[in-house]
């Protein structure tokens, strides 16, 4: 029962970060119909200029907010410079094209800051709070983790919702070219989209490195994990993707508590392959006459 | 030139039209070019060609898969990892001594990968793009990890491999190498001779199949794949035949990478792997083997140029190991927003072109 209970919040702790990711990659398709296999590597650069900024002494919570900046920035650079060109070209394209800036970004990170593993702080204890004498299997980190995914999900849902900016992003997501004849300057949403994203990731990546080692490769079973999970809950929707977040979450939660931790990439691979079989449009989304 | 062409052409004109005869005279021909390169190479660039036939052959499988059947994997490292652990258990059953066992080792990993294409490429026949793009990278992660998993796969460290010795091959083999190259066949020049063998046999089959039935099924199939159903083509078993022949391809380059690297382990088949084969078919150009063979080539031989680079320019050994990918990663960048038909896509565009331009000329003298 106590090993039960820790697996259970560790999952949901977990499928937190998922939710977060999944929500980046959501954005980015539902505004450009593009899969961002670079997310990780992004995140992972914006967390490693957290970690330098923290290394020369600035306080956690300006280098994380320096790391949401800098993915704002780096998701709207990257939409401008390398993803505008193939949006609307054939979809391998731009598949091609994210998996090379994954490559690039990667590799640029490893030898600006090394391949060796440094470690993370974390703002509030990562050691498990326990009630009388018996230990329960979260931290306050992890209790963080949740927190801090819900606020950008419900700041998300702010903006989309209730905002003049976020209808118009919706707008130039759901017809750009109807959105343009109404005034909207659709590229601007776009690029506003992409960054977005971008600052959602790497917010997941600050919450994933925190109270751990990073090195170049530590985001990597996310880029899978984030698409496993959007996919899941349906590309198309947000409240579908942190749903199927938090799904994969537990359920990966239990395999590697129950089951070794190495086969909990072929169970999310089980997951998918079930998914794109039975319900490809996900669980959340609008049926569609075909998308997978 | 004119009366050169006139001489050869009645010749060479009855093979040119049988495709089978024509692609294996090329590649006896071909053989005959780089059996003479490797035996006069030194044994850094014997190892740097096998590495390259390997490579090559895997790349040969996927540019057929992604460019004349249209879809495209991600997991091909993956199945890489699975045809290198067949061949490494049936060699350290065998003993690996004798040609004979390099041979059934491969034919097993060949095996082992057509029944682990077959079973991948069922659901993946109804993926198309990203989704695709997702699951294969799911898978290419997802493979490699279960050496970890289960205790006979050898865990981290991997299991060794065991390579067949020179002196341990037919006499035969022995003496035409020497009679043609005047050098002894050690294991490294053996391995490259393997290599080549295979694959250019792999090509001949690669290069026939795609002039088949088949190989127009997959055109038809890529290029609009409703109107191929209505002309009759059952769409799930043309795409289910192509990623299994892919597949069988990559366990042989597999197990060849096995007994060129001599450890089977996890670490050698990363994410990283899958995306450089990516990288050697959309630099030589999808669909085409010429440009998987190009690509196949920088895989082999851009590493060294890289890293020397990399600790030239004042970097670490383990910092100028990652040059290499990156520069894979612009490859694929750049190629996709330049000349996205890659190295020989954009010769024949070219070509097609200046011809076309040239007989309009003729046309308007």
């Amino acid at each position: 029962m106590q090993q039960f209970l820790d697996t259970t919040l560790g999952g949901l702790v977990l499928g937190a970060v998922y939710a977060a990711f999944a929500l980046a990659l959501c954005l980015i398709w539902r505004s450009t119909r593009i899969v961002n296999f670079a997310q990780a590597a992004m995140a992972m650069v914006t967390t490693y200029i957290a970690l330098s900024l923290i290394n020369v002494d600035v306080p956690y919570w300006v280098a994380f907010l320096a790391a949401i900046a800098a993915g704002f920035v780096l998701g709207a650079v990257i939409e401008r410079v390398i993803i505008r060109p193939v949006e609307g070209k054939a979809e391998l394209n731009a598949v091609i094209l994210t998996l090379g800036l994954f490559m690039v970004l990667h590799g640029l990170t490893a030898i600006t800051f090394g391949v060796q593993h440094r470690g993370f702080p974390a703002p509030v204890s990562t050691s498990a709070i326990s009630v009388g004498d018996t230990s329960i299997g979260i931290t306050p980190f992890g209790i963080l983790t949740i927190v801090v995914v819900a606020v950008v999900m419900a700041g998300l849902v702010v903006l989309f919702r209730f905002t003049d900016l976020g209808l118009r992003m919706r707008a130039s997501a759901f017809n750009g070219e109807v959105s343009r004849l109404l005034g909207v300057r659709v590229g601007r949403m776009l690029t506003l989209g992409w960054a977005l994203a971008a600052a959602v990731g790497a917010v997941a990546g600050m919450l994933i490195a925190g109270g751990d080692l990073v090195n170049p490769a530590f985001m990597d079973p996310f880029v899978i994990y984030g698409f496993v999970a959007a996919v899941l809950g349906g590309l198309d929707s947000p409240i579908g993707s942190v749903i199927g977040g938090l799904i994969l979450g537990l359920s990966l939660s239990y395999v590697t508590g129950y089951v070794g931790e190495h086969l909990a990439p072929l169970v999310a691979l089980g997951i998918l392959m079930l998914v794109l079989l039975v319900r490809p449009s996900g669980l959340f989304a609008a049926a569609a006459a075909r998308r997978v | 030139m004119e009366r050169l062409s006139s001489f050869i052409g009645p010749l060479v004109r009855p093979v040119r039209s049988v495709p089978l005869a024509w692609h294996l005279l090329v590649g006896l021909l071909a053989f005959l070019v780089v059996a003479t390169v490797i035996g006069s190479s030194s044994q850094y660039l014997q190892t740097r060609y096998a590495e390259m036939a390997f490579f090559a052959i895997a790349a040969g499988g996927l540019t057929l898969l992604t460019g004349l059947s249209g879809q495209l994997s991600l997991g091909h490292g993956a199945l890489m990892a699975v045809g290198a652990y067949a061949a490494t258990l049936v060699l350290e059953r065998t003993g690996g001594e004798t040609l004979a066992d390099v041979f059934v080792a491969l034919l097993v990993a060949i095996a082992v990968c057509a029944v682990v294409g077959v079973i991948v490429g069922v659901p993946a026949a109804r993926l198309h793009g990203p989704y695709i793009a997702g699951a294969t990278l799911t898978l290419a992660v997802a493979v490699p990890r279960l050496a970890n998993q289960w205790e006979f796969l050898g865990g981290e460290q991997g299991l060794q491999v065991p390579v067949p010795r020179a002196a341990e091959l037919p006499a035969w083999i022995q003496d035409l190498v020497w009679f043609f190259t005047a050098a002894e066949i050690d294991q490294y020049s053996f391995l490259a001779y393997l290599g080549w063998l295979l694959l250019i046999l792999a090509f001949v089959a690669l290069a026939n199949l795609s002039r088949s039935r088949v190989g127009r099924r997959w055109r038809a199939v890529r290029d609009d794949d409703v109107s191929a159903e209505l002309a009759g083509i059952h769409l799930g078993r043309a795409r289910v035949v192509a990623f299994t022949v892919s597949a069988m391809c990559a366990g042989l380059a597999g197990g060849l990478m096995a007994m060129n690297v001599r450890l089977t382990a996890p670490g050698a088949f990363t994410i990283t792997l899958s995306l450089t084969l990516l990288a050697a078919v959309v630099l030589g150009g999808l669909g085409s083997l010429t440009g998987a063979l190009i690509g196949a080539g920088v895989l082999a031989f851009l590493p060294h140029f890289a890293t020397d680079l990399g600790e030239s320019a004042g970097l670490s050994a383990t910092q100028a190991a990652e040059v290499t990918p990156v520069v894979y990663g612009l490859v694929l960048m750049l190629v996709i927003l330049l000349a996205p038909a890659g190295i020989v896509g954009s010769l024949r565009l070219f070509l097609a072109r200046s011809s076309l331009g040239s007989s309009t000329k003729e046309k308007t003298t």
